[in-house]
């Protein structure tokens, strides 16, 4: 079953203060990804996968084409949809890691992952945050600190946690190995392959081979449009 | 999800003599939504504030608000006490200085206990009780519910301004620059205090901020305002990530980070 796709997607930037110079990005992207499917980004630094994967997150706005997400059985079109729309999507079906954590003043590590929990009360989001940054080897008596003085690779395991925690049907990983040691790396490993297994659809940008090896069913790539052209 | 808005703006118009405060200005906003309005000072943010809330006449276009039993009317065309009476129950005002809402003379546990007082609790005892629940709510120590408000600290005094006005648990607040003049510590307490409130009691917010970041924090959705005129809305991330127009592509890059 087919959760995302997109259809001649494209994205330009047009940078109004260097003079109007518009750069072309993505162009024709069609692609998709089913359920229980792992799918990596491959390509070129520069060529646009960072581009392509918030484009689909609705984080920015495609020039042109569609995206179409299956959220609670229906095909909602992210480049179409009200703000609002993107906003329950998000909530429900879209998930995202970014390469960094946007930190909330004064929210320890435990509550900002407990808050991306959906469908449990206060208490079993607390719980369940608890099991994955422990899984995640983040000590227990960091979970009650604000992370803004953790170290990069402890950030972006509070991250993974915070991307994992929803379980949303679709998982949009941005490097999410890039600062890890190796025991970490097998962790997150384990969890991406657990989460294909429950039927997830992912899309992943994975510099590490041996990540995207251990992960991807097959990869989509992104070429920079100046050699595709 | 629901289609039915809480309020509505169309076609909003509003000169100050040759300046342009709103200029054909549309808005929506749903139930529990946050919506920041962003801007440069001068751009006819805080103006927008004042019209949608009623405190100020367009002189043109209309202002919807929904109440709880569904019904629909327009903001302008009500009577004086009704608007009032809206006022002090469904909605709620954080102005950018506590002094303008707090009454200076009456103790922190007093400013608190008026608004339900006004919505006609009478009972002494669960007034105070309720305004101890909500100093605690805003941190601030019970030990403080006698004091004066002008014994508090800027911060302090924000915060007591919001208790005073989530104490009613309005349905729709109107936040005008909520941490302006604030220190950067104070400021992000405040913000999480505010996000965290806001999301538990599910109040839907208009908020004032030339503050990016704080925009970014709290809002679902942002408008852009130029010179009265709404140049950019959409969903918070897309517009501060990729802004579409010049002003805001300005805005944005404006900011160290945010």
């Amino acid at each position: 079953m087919i959760m995302l796709e997109t259809e001649n997607l494209s994205k330009t930037f047009l940078l109004h203060l260097q003079g109007g110079v518009r750069i072309d990005v993505l162009s024709g992207v069609d692609f998709h990804v089913s359920a229980g499917e792992c799918v990596a980004l491959t390509g070129p630094s520069g060529a646009g996968k960072t581009t392509l994967l918030r484009s689909l997150y609705g984080n920015y706005r495609a020039a042109g084409g569609a995206i179409r997400v299956r959220h609670e059985g229906r095909m909602v079109d992210i480049v179409t949809a009200s703000p609002r729309l993107v906003v329950e999507v998000r909530d429900r079906t879209l998930g995202y890691v970014s390469q960094f954590l946007r930190v909330v003043p004064r929210v320890s590590a435990l509550d900002i992952v407990a808050d991306a929990a959906r469908g449990l009360s206060p208490d079993e989001a607390r719980v369940k945050a608890a099991e994955l940054l422990r899984r995640l080897h983040i000590p227990t008596r960091l979970h009650g600190l604000p992370p803004a003085t953790f170290s990069g690779g402890e950030q972006q395991r509070i991250n993974l946690a915070r991307g994992f925690i929803g379980s949303h049907p679709i998982l949009l990983l941005d490097e999410p190995t890039a600062s890890l040691d190796n025991a970490n790396r097998d962790i997150v490993i384990e969890m991406i392959r657990e989460a294909r297994a429950s039927g997830k659809a992912i899309i992943g940008i994975f510099h590490d081979t041996h990540v995207r090896d251990a992960t991807a069913d097959r990869v989509f790539h992104v070429s920079p449009l100046q050699d595709a052209a | 999800m629901t289609d039915e808005t809480l309020l509505s703006a169309r076609n909003l118009n509003l000169h100050f003599g040759a300046v342009p405060a709103l200029v054909n200005v549309n808005a929506d906003l749903w139930p529990g939504e946050v919506l920041a309005i962003v801007g440069e000072s001068g751009s006819g943010k805080t103006t927008l504030l004042n019209v949608l809330s009623g405190r100020m006449a367009p002189q043109s276009g209309t202002v919807w608000y929904r109440d709880s039993e569904g019904v629909q009317s327009d903001v302008h065309a009500m009577s004086a006490p009704s608007l009032r009476a809206l006022h002090r129950s469904d909605w709620g005002f954080v102005h950018q200085n506590p002094r303008d809402n707090l009454r200076m003379g009456v103790s922190a546990g007093g400013n608190v206990g008026e608004r339900l007082m006004a919505q006609g609790s009478r009972h002494y005892g669960s007034i105070r009780e309720e305004a101890i629940r909500w100093l605690a709510q805003v941190e601030i120590d019970e030990a403080r519910v006698d004091d004066l408000p002008r014994t508090f600290s800027g911060g302090m005094l924000q915060r007591l301004q919001i208790a005073r006005t989530l104490v009613t648990h309005p349905r729709l607040v109107f936040m005008d620059e909520p941490t302006g003049g604030l220190d950067v510590s104070v400021q992000a307490r405040l913000l999480d205090l505010i996000r965290t409130l806001v999301r538990r009691l599910g109040i839907a917010v208009v908020l004032v901020t030339h503050d990016l970041a704080v925009a970014r924090l709290l809002a679902h959705r942002v408008m852009v305002m130029q010179r009265g005129v709404v140049v950019e809305t959409g969903l918070t991330d897309q517009v501060l990530d990729d802004p579409q127009h010049p002003y805001t592509q300005l805005l944005v890059s404006s900011v160290l980070a945010a």
